[in-house]
């Protein structure tokens, strides 16, 4: 018996539990490090919703008025005031890269060394806009309109604390993931995954799964950055 | 497909019927599905001993650091219950060390003593060697989990020597009194234990996805996940647990120490301290608790659901037959890690919230008593006409029997609001969960450590020594917690520094000297413990191969103890679950899982 006979499962419920608990893996062709990763992200999953429930409560709970996320996140140009400019921007420009790291992970497969190594450049140039104009908007709360994680001239104090709070934690992830996005665009374009070259650390050969995983942690980002979004600015 | 198994037709219809997962047929052994593993070889004695990447080398190291800091978290409770037994005598402790002691003793005990050895310590040491793989899937990360593990214990330690002393808001860390000034700690204490916490999390779940990969991902040929031992499904259900549970005190840890450092006030009600009101408000503490129950109850589960396995194992070994209802018990652990998600509010029964929400929690809360019952009456039916040695393993298993009984049996009594409510904040649940959570957990971990010596060093522990040590932790940890049950029921607070000339204390007074002396007496026992592991490594009797005669994995290595890379030149190739003991038809007592069934043609055993 060489493969998994699925034909020989029982039918139904029973099947299910035969199929998952079958000989050696549970989730049949996945690599160790997909499924790590995968888990990770269900972990922290669990990390940004007690984040995202605890805004929530605060704001449920608070009897200071909850400052007007339109108009705090507002920008004055050419003279009209536009709601939530910047951040339909960085929006906009962390969704792309999340399409180029998409391209790039094909690419990945393909062994086309060349495409995927610029795609991930740009998927991490695409990352380092995005926490540039969150330093911009963070600066622009702080110097310009006084908001601290104290207190705030808007409404309700929590709102300052949970901006910075959210969004830092969430930029932290970005950049975090930037820094492995020029880490393996490096790899890819030396020939690492080609050659069998071995980790610094690990000293593990690796190979374009590398790719895809490093594009689930970043799909990942860009979809929780929507939950902020939707929780923090359009609420 | 073989004879004896086309003929035999009660045999192919248990296969069928009673298995839980898909089962190969006989004989045939199911191709390798990955290549095999890669490993790092060590060259020099840093990378050997030191920064390790090898499970078993890291297990040990974890194990060695968690009973480290256990034994610290063990000295201070004998200063809690000197101060309590006899309070003028050992003035030298005063209440703000009483608090801290109370506090350290908790959080070391539960986090950095009890979830630290038993996924850290034994899923590290058994995991790979119990599911048939030469090492954890990534022994890098798995090494960086360790030595993160070992930073937040330094950072906790050093919470003893800044200025201020260490946080003596109790385990909990109700944030208004663990930030505020007043409660000793508030200065640095607090921050240290935070970041300690955090770096506990961060570390736990570079080891976790580790632990859980490894037992989805990497078991050998024929292992199937219903023919794992129960002690591999214990920890796998833990670490699961530990995996959606850390991120709520992870998140929680971050909350406060902003709240501490940067003046937000996440946790923060409006607080007037000394007539002055304070800048904080608006927060709420509610929500801190909400976060820190939602990780601490699993915690609970995280602690008991290794200690079920592991105890499920030395009882179906020492008694030479086979667990019963297998699969129950599994379906049983799976269930107890899912239920404990919604039970975290009866922590909480006193904090002011609706009645309703109390009595959602406590219908939950009661549910558990369900499949733990299951898991009890499967214990005892083990046991039942087994041929039961009365090795120190069983007595250690035995003992967690009764406690985990009556530890249980108090919880149902603070499951229901009306009688938690009274009973809230007394010696009952002190007593309680020190029986649950405390002593139990530990009778297994004991329990383990007399199994697995041998296995590790080749060497027996002392046998003398160990029934010493069993009968005084046993009859000691009754002689401590029974009548901290009494004194909760005539109404003692916990967390008190001292009772005075209160009415409580008319018949609590010879009560808390003898629960100290016997404290004293059972946490002495254990240096003899210590001593006997230590003097043992070098000087215990030698072991012969697979003591116990058992039949999982780890004890059929090629090499014993076993070395890198657990199984030599091929992974062993899986038959049969690890509980073949006394199968009728054989003519060998037991039957090893990776024995094929042409070796025993005569055994009438179940193919699971």
């Amino acid at each position: 018996m060489s493969k998994f006979d699925i034909s020989k499962l029982p039918k139904g419920p029973k099947g299910f539990m035969h199929d998952w608990g079958s000989d050696q893996r549970a989730f049949k062709g996945v690599p160790w490090g997909k499924s790590m990763m995968w888990i990770f992200l269900l972990s922290d999953t669990f990390i940004f919703s007690c984040f995202l429930i605890s805004l929530m409560t605060a704001r449920a709970s608070t009897v200071v008025p909850w400052p007007y996320a339109s108009e705090v996140f507002g920008l004055t140009v050419f003279g009209t005031s536009v709601p939530l400019l910047l951040i339909a921007i960085m929006t906009f420009v962390l969704i792309t890269s999340s399409g180029t790291m998409a391209i790039a992970v094909k690419y990945g497969y393909e062994k086309n060394r060349k495409l995927c190594g610029w795609f991930l450049v740009a998927t991490a140039l695409g990352g380092l806009t995005f926490v540039g104009m969150q330093a911009f908007e963070w600066s622009k709360l702080i110097f310009h309109d006084g908001v601290r994680p104290w207190g705030n001239p808007f409404g309700a104090e929590q709102f300052g604390a949970f901006f910075f709070m959210v969004t830092g934690f969430h930029g932290t992830h970005v950049s975090i993931g930037v820094i492995f996005l020029f880490i393996f665009a490096r790899k890819v374009f030396r020939g690492d995954f080609e050659t069998g070259r071995r980790g610094y650390f690990t000293s593990m050969k690796s190979d374009y799964e590398a790719i895809e995983i490093l594009g689930l942690y970043w799909h990942f980002v860009d979809l929780v950055w929507v939950f902020i979004f939707a929780f923090f600015y359009l609420w | 497909m073989t004879d004896e198994y086309t003929d035999n037709k009660i045999e192919t219809k248990a296969a069928d019927s009673s298995s839980g997962s898909y089962v190969p047929p006989a004989e045939t052994i199911p191709a390798q599905e990955a290549p095999d593993q890669e490993l790092y070889h060590a060259k020099s004695f840093w990378t050997k001993w030191v920064f390790c990447q090898d499970a078993k080398v890291i297990g040990i190291q974890y194990a060695l650091t968690a009973t480290a800091i256990g034994f610290i978290g063990l000295i201070l409770s004998w200063g809690m219950r000197l101060q309590l037994g006899f309070p003028e005598t050992f003035s030298f402790l005063g209440p703000a060390t009483y608090y801290q002691s109370v506090t350290m003793h908790g959080m070391i005990m539960v986090i950095y003593l009890l979830t630290a050895l038993f996924l850290g310590g034994f899923g590290n040491y058994l995991i790979p060697l119990m599911v048939g793989a030469r090492d954890m899937v990534f022994p890098y990360v798995n090494m960086v989990s360790y030595w993160m593990f070992l930073v937040a214990v330094l950072v906790l330690i050093a919470s003893f020597f800044v200025p201020g002393g260490p946080t003596g808001a109790g385990w909990t860390l109700y944030p208004p009194q663990a930030i505020l000034p007043g409660t000793p700690g508030s200065e640095m204490g607090i921050v240290l234990m935070l970041v300690s916490l955090s770096l506990f999390v961060i570390g736990f779940t570079m080891g976790g996805l580790n632990y859980v990969i490894t037992i989805l991902q990497s078991r050998t040929r024929g292992m199937t996940l219903m023919r794992m031992p129960l002690t591999i499904w214990g920890i796998f259900t833990a670490t699961v647990l530990a995996l959606l549970a850390f991120p709520a005190l992870f998140v929680a840890c971050i909350m406060m120490t902003l709240d501490n450092l940067l003046g937000t006030s996440f946790f923060m009600p409006e607080i007037f301290t000394m007539g002055e009101k304070l800048e904080y408000g608006g927060g709420s503490p509610i929500l801190f608790q909400h976060l820190f129950w939602f990780f601490g109850h699993p915690e609970v589960y995280i602690v008991a659901l290794p200690a079920f396995g592991i105890v499920s194992d030395l009882i179906s070994v020492h008694a030479r037959k086979n667990v019963f209802g297998y699969r129950m018990m599994v379906w049983a652990i799976v269930i107890i890690g899912a239920l404990s998600f919604i039970v975290w509010a009866h922590h909480m029964y006193v904090s002011g919230m609706n009645p309703w929400f109390g009595f959602f929690f406590a219908t939950t809360t009661l549910i558990i008593a369900v499949p733990t019952a299951i898991k009890v009456y499967n214990w005892v039916l083990t046991l039942w006409r087994g041929n039961i040695h009365l090795t120190i393993p069983m007595l250690f298993s035995l003992g967690f029997i009764v406690t985990f009984v009556n530890g249980g049996i108090t919880g149902l009594f603070l499951g229901n609001v009306i009688i938690d409510v009274p009973l809230s904040d007394t010696y009952f649940v002190v007593a309680h969960f020190h029986m649950v959570m405390g002593i139990a957990p530990l009778m297994v971990v004991f329990g383990a450590i007399y199994h697995w010596y041998p296995l590790i060093t080749g060497r027996h522990l002392n046998q003398t020594l160990g029934k010493i040590h069993f009968w005084i932790t046993f009859v000691g940890a009754y002689a401590i917690y029974f009548p901290m049950h009494y004194l909760g029921f005539i109404g003692v607070p916990r967390r008190y520094f001292e009772m005075y000339d209160s009415p409580y204390m008319t018949s609590g007074v010879g009560l808390n000297q003898f629960i100290t002396v016997a404290a004293l007496i059972v946490g002495f026992t254990q240096i003899l413990f210590l001593y006997n592991i230590f003097t043992s490594w070098y000087k215990g009797e030698k072991s012969e191969r697979n003591p116990w005669k058992a039949n999982s994995l780890e004890w059929h290595t090629p090499d014993y103890p076993p070395t890198h890379g657990n199984f030599g030149k091929e992974l062993p190739v899986v038959y049969r679950w690890p509980y073949d003991f006394s199968v009728p038809g054989s003519d060998k007592e037991y039957i090893p899982q990776d024995v094929p069934p042409s070796q025993v043609p005569t055994a009438k055993a179940e193919q699971t």
